[in-house]
């Protein structure tokens, strides 16, 4: 049998790392990254290697941690998705001037579509930003393959290196087989050089001279050179895609006849943009089609604005994954071959995604709507945000924006004498990563509103990691705990109280304490605590045994699958009611205090079969 | 590259698997996958996830065959799996002229081109045998017999022995998991050849 093993792209990023000898790994949780961290631990368990791995609190202090490694001499790594880069940018473009000792690779996922994102926004900018160079993989193979090209890029010249997948290279799976782990034998050798490592301004100057010399070497290094795929094809135009869009493009011109005719070049190194490939492109071809995603970080490196085309000059659409139906109406106008009709595209629509049936997130937007009907809701990442379906989400920015938009919202209409309630609402998770900060701000300036933690023990959305509070790291080792309240109460909040979403009436009346708590004295702080339903770990804390009916008294009024919106409560078009769906009802009993008739009633005991 | 002889499924394939969050849409695509690589193929697919697991359309391509890209173009599909019958009308596009479409649903629909349609209930013979999540793998019992194999010259590129091994190579330490899941399986096949 073949030893090839099905690999999801994250794993064999993480297999990658493993391979390279990679001693120190850090993340932060985030879609499409998220599973190199715990894949890496995986592998680290299969194969036996000794590396620290570990969730940081946010992906600043996760890249901090993994470059201070790399200064000692070892291989290491910091996994985070494009919007995480944001949040660790600080660290990115300092350390691009510092430079690196042992191998250290920035792999920042990025999202076009965008399909669990806030923005589209590509990482390869950042990394041009930052003077650094950066791969983009177009398969999971490749990615594995461009970890060992990376760490040898970032020792040969000293620098950080950024590995760009995209979602379509993280989410995909392929068959791969395991190479060799490698172990390199280092051990933790800090060599003090202050000029370096802790660089005054005047030193800057020079190190940024060092990294321009660097950059114009490795626009010549061969080993990430482009590849001309097909060799033999011979033509005046040229297509020259990287990443998954030069996948999508083979595949395309193989399927369209263009193979043999129409040249394609993939870039594994999209900045700096090999030199010697920019002067050969602009000698053999008159027309160059550039396919990138998902900004125009090779179509800018190529001068001569005459012959590209691309997202700059509208050949491209500006915004969007460039998915093989789109890559395929790309192709065939720059051949010139006759565009086909628009085909049905197949996607869009359908079922939205909501909370869980069971889910205490539920609870807590129905609660926070009784209690302050009129009142603004900021809101923050995570599963949480959809809390917008149910009307419980009025903002959602970034990371932890949900406290300093609360304060926001304070101030401006403090401004003009009014005094308005508000209630934010922020992940357990999210909290830790970027929420303390704006709350300590929020406790010095006296913004008056209320923070709602919604704590279900888990980063839930991106896959059940671990939070701060629980003691347990990435390989469910031990770890220190962080206990929120006292948090809350170092920040300087006068008002800091536990509550069970699931017991509405009791969490109604919390949240309506704490509403007028923070018209008199300031921020209050409310800890919505209980577990997440899909979290098996935590299932033994769980509530159920109340499954509900609707019985007759229903009018059809939909109060229930609007204002709660459980999966499991379903309208009947045809019966103009609702009902229960048992197989979805987890016996949360929380929509047993929903119904303004009272028509959502205990199912009988004899009937559930377990509590 | 080994290739299997056989009929018009052997080699290049490709299938488009839809369901919502939770369905185990990515089980079924996984498992066609390991099937892919016993058959001496290669194989890619791509997968939903993040936020629209929460109970949202998930949709994961699979790709039998050398390929480069992971994902199947509108028209494209030799055939296409739909564990949520509401999400037919978004997803048959993927569908190829004379492709193949398997539903989970109480009855036939009508085929809009010239694609074969086969259904099963397969929530609820799930409900039947008490096991509510093992709809995906009725739904690919029903067609690995329905479909047909290579060996049979048939629609699908694996046999429900390559598809029994992927099962035990899952699932081989949590017993009681892949007992139920080999038998949820049969259950398909047997409706599958009913």
């Amino acid at each position: 049998m073949s030893a090839r093993v099905l690999m999801l792209g994250n794993e064999a990023i993480a297999r990658g790392l493993v391979e390279c000898g990679c001693s120190v790994a850090a993340s932060y949780p985030g879609t499409p990254a998220s599973e190199i961290l715990s894949a890496a631990v995986q592998w680290r368990k299969a194969c036996g290697v000794p590396m620290h791995i570990q969730w940081a609190v946010n992906e600043k202090v996760a890249m901090e941690i993994a470059y201070t490694a790399s200064l000692t001499g070892l291989r290491s790594a910091v996994s985070m998705k494009q919007v995480g880069l944001n949040v660790a940018s600080d660290p990115l473009m300092s350390a691009a001037y510092t430079g690196v000792v042992g191998g250290f690779l920035v792999i920042s996922a990025d999202d076009p579509g965008p399909h669990s994102s806030q923005t589209e926004q590509d990482s390869r900018l950042m990394a041009m930003m930052a003077k650094v160079p950066v791969l983009d993989p177009a398969s999971p193979a490749h990615a594995r393959d461009l970890v060992e090209i990376g760490y040898e890029l970032s020792e040969t010249f000293g620098i950080p290196v950024m590995l760009r997948p995209t979602t379509r290279v993280c989410h995909a799976c392929q068959d791969i087989l395991p190479g060799e782990v490698r172990q390199l034998g280092r051990k933790a050798d800090f060599r003090k050089t202050p000029a370096r490592w802790a660089a005054t301004p005047a030193f800057r100057f020079e190190l940024h001279r060092e990294l321009a010399g660097k950059l114009r070497a490795i626009a010549a290094w061969p080993r990430t050179a482009p590849l001309r795929l097909n060799p033999h094809a011979a033509s005046r135009r040229a297509v020259v895609a990287s990443g998954v869009v030069s996948a999508h493009a083979v595949d395309v011109l193989l399927e369209a006849g263009l193979w043999d005719s129409v040249p394609i070049y993939q870039v594994v190194q999209p900045y700096p943009l090999h030199s010697g490939f920019i002067a050969h492109i602009l000698e053999a071809y008159e027309e160059i089609l550039v396919l990138e995603e998902t900004a125009p970080v090779i179509e800018m490196q190529i001068l001569d604005r005459q012959r590209v085309r691309g997202r700059m000059t509208g050949a491209v659409p500006e915004a969007g994954e460039l998915l093989p139906e789109i890559v395929d109406r790309l192709i065939a106008e720059f051949a010139g071959l006759p565009v086909k009709a628009e085909q049905a595209e197949a996607k869009g629509g359908g079922r939205r995604p909501t909370l869980c049936a069971g889910c205490p997130h539920r609870s807590s937007f129905y609660a926070i709507k009784k209690a302050a009907p009129r009142g603004i809701y900021p809101s923050d990442i995570g599963c949480y945000t959809l809390g917008l379906n149910l009307g419980g989400v009025d903002t959602v920015l970034c990371m932890g924006a949900a406290v300093s938009q609360a304060a926001g919202f304070y101030q401006a209409y403090h401004l003009a004498g009014e005094e308005i309630d508000i209630v934010a609402t922020i992940g357990d998770s999210t909290f830790y990563h970027a929420g303390v900060p704006p709350l300590i701000d929020a406790v010095v300036q006296g913004a008056r509103f209320v923070l709602v933690i919604l704590d279900n023990s888990t980063t839930a959305m991106t896959g059940y990691q671990t939070t701060p509070a629980l003691g347990i790291g990435a390989a469910g080792e031990p770890t220190g705990i962080v206990d929120m309240e006292t948090l809350v109460r170092g920040c300087g909040v006068g008002f800091c109280k536990v509550g069970i979403p699931s017991r509405l009436p009791e969490f109604v009346g919390l949240l309506k304490e704490a509403v007028a708590y923070s018209h008199a004295h300031g921020p209050a702080v409310v800890i919505a605590r209980e577990p997440c339903v899909m979290d098996r770990r935590l299932a033994s804390r769980l509530k159920t045994g109340r499954k509900a009916r609707v019985n007759e008294e229903c009018d059809g009024c939909r109060h229930c699958t609007e204002q709660f919106e459980c999966p499991a409560l379903v309208y009947d078009d045809g019966g103009n009611r609702v009902f229960v769906d048992t197989l979805m009802c987890t016996g949360c009993g929380v929509c047993l205090h929903v119904c303004p008739r009272g028509a959502i009633v205990e199912e009988d005991q004899g009937v559930v079969g377990k509590s | 590259m080994n290739r299997q002889p056989g009929g018009p499924a052997a080699g290049r394939q490709q299938i488009v698997v839809s369901g919502v969050g939770g369905q185990g849409v990515l089980f079924v695509t996984r498992l066609l996958a390991d099937a892919a690589i016993r058959r001496g193929e290669s194989v890619l697919t791509s997968e939903t996830h993040g936020m629209a697991q929460r109970g949202g359309v998930v949709v994961s391509h699979l790709k039998a065959g050398v390929f480069a890209s992971p994902l199947v173009r509108a028209g494209q599909a030799d055939g296409l799996f739909v564990l949520k019958e509401e999400n037919l009308s978004i997803h048959r596009g993927f569908v190829k002229s004379g492709g193949w479409i398997l539903v989970n649903s109480v009855r036939v629909g009508e085929a809009d081109g010239d694609e074969t349609l086969h259904a099963i209930d397969a929530d609820g013979l799930a409900h039947e045998v008490g096991n509510i999540q093992a709809a995906n793998l009725i739904l690919l019992g029903f067609a690995l017999t329905r479909l047909g194999t290579p060996d049979q010259g048939g629609m699908l590129f694996c046999s429900v022995d390559d598809i029994r091994a992927a099962l035990h190579q899952r699932m081989g330490e949590r017993e009681s998991v892949l007992w139920s899941s080999i038998a949820a399986l049969d259950l398909g096949i047997f409706h599958g050849k009913r």
